[in-house]
């Protein structure tokens, strides 16, 4: 089983674990407020990270190239309200034109 | 069941309430499947992940993690992490599963950030717009991720294409709207230092996981 595989199985597993705890465990209680507030901030956290790998990360380096570029006229792009779709067209057709001219 | 109208919704009322958001699961299910087909995560993968998992940032970041070099336990973890907001999705929402335990354990299945946020905009959660609009959603996706493999297969070097700074765009535009609030904007901040200082020491995706640690700042008060 290769790793792609690895991770369908688990995160799927898990996934459908995490939707049916409310309904299933929980019923009509709450979370407790402290845990209500680190599960909230887990998302933004982990995005934003994304973001900083997917844009600087090397092979255990940071990288400053093309994907710069590409993630800065998304940046733009997002800031004009443009939709998430717009934005990652922009982000790899700047990209893509950097590495052609580069 | 008698066709006496009445003000309780139908399940046929969710599966119309989806159609207007029906672009965004659509256009982000091809983009998906494109993208794990390119990078090599595998057609038959995608697909089947969109089918169980059903959680589009979380799907992503897997592909991107793996596609970066990051291990099976980081892709895991990342998506794992990035779920976990489902825990308390589901909490906020759980009255209003009728059934036994393995009823209302499918029927969960149907929650998505969109169906959920249809499902309240009466201002009390309604069972039959959660399921429906869920079946609208899951249809799609599924569908179009099926759809975008297809379409992916076409690509040769998908790198060369930008396809990674696309991966950044995407996860910053789902970052925006939590930015709105100040105690998310700082966790963020210190999530992309943690981030940046470890990326030249740690191998690919730890310094992702690493930075989830930033969400313990929700325990200050």
């Amino acid at each position: 089983m290769n790793s792609a595989w690895i991770v369908v199985a688990v995160v799927g597993v898990v996934t459908i674990a995490f939707k049916a705890a409310g309904p299933v465990l929980i019923g009509r209680r709450a979370l407790p407020p402290h845990v209500q507030s680190v599960v909230d901030l887990l998302a933004p956290v982990m995005l934003i990270a994304l973001v900083v790998t997917q844009t600087f990360g090397g092979d255990e380096e940071i990288t400053v190239d093309a994907r710069v570029a590409g993630v800065g006229a998304a940046v733009v792009a997002i800031w004009l309200r443009a939709h998430v779709i717009v934005a990652m067209a922009v982000a790899a057709a700047v990209t893509a034109l950097v590495r052609l001219v580069a | 069941m008698t066709d006496v109208p009445d003000a309780k919704p139908r399940i046929r009322d969710g599966m119309r309430a989806a159609l207007p958001l029906a672009p965004s699961p659509i256009l982000f299910g091809l983009s998906y499947g494109v993208l794990a087909d390119a990078t090599g995560f595998g057609a038959a993968a995608a697909v089947v992940m969109s089918a169980t998992t059903f959680a589009g940032a979380s799907q992503f970041a897997s592909v991107s993690v793996l596609d970066a070099g990051g291990t099976v336990a980081a892709a895991v973890l990342a998506a794992v992490f990035l779920n976990a907001r489902y825990v308390a999705i589901s909490v906020t929402i759980s009255s209003i599963f009728p059934g036994g335990r393995l009823r209302r354990l499918v029927e969960a299945q149907t929650i998505v950030d969109e169906s959920w946020a249809l499902s309240g905009r009466r201002g009390r959660f309604e069972w039959p717009i959660l399921i429906g609009s869920g079946l609208v959603f899951y249809v799609l996706w599924v569908g179009s991720t099926a759809l975008g493999t297809v379409l992916g297969g076409v690509l040769e070097d998908p790198n060369a294409l930008g396809l990674d700074a696309a991966f950044a765009a995407l996860f910053l535009a789902l970052a925006v709207p939590y930015l709105r609030d100040p105690r998310s904007r700082q966790a963020a901040a210190l999530a992309a230092v943690i981030t940046l200082v470890l990326t030249p020491f740690a191998p690919a995706g730890v310094p992702i996981i690493a930075a989830s640690g930033a969400c313990l700042l929700g325990l200050r008060r």
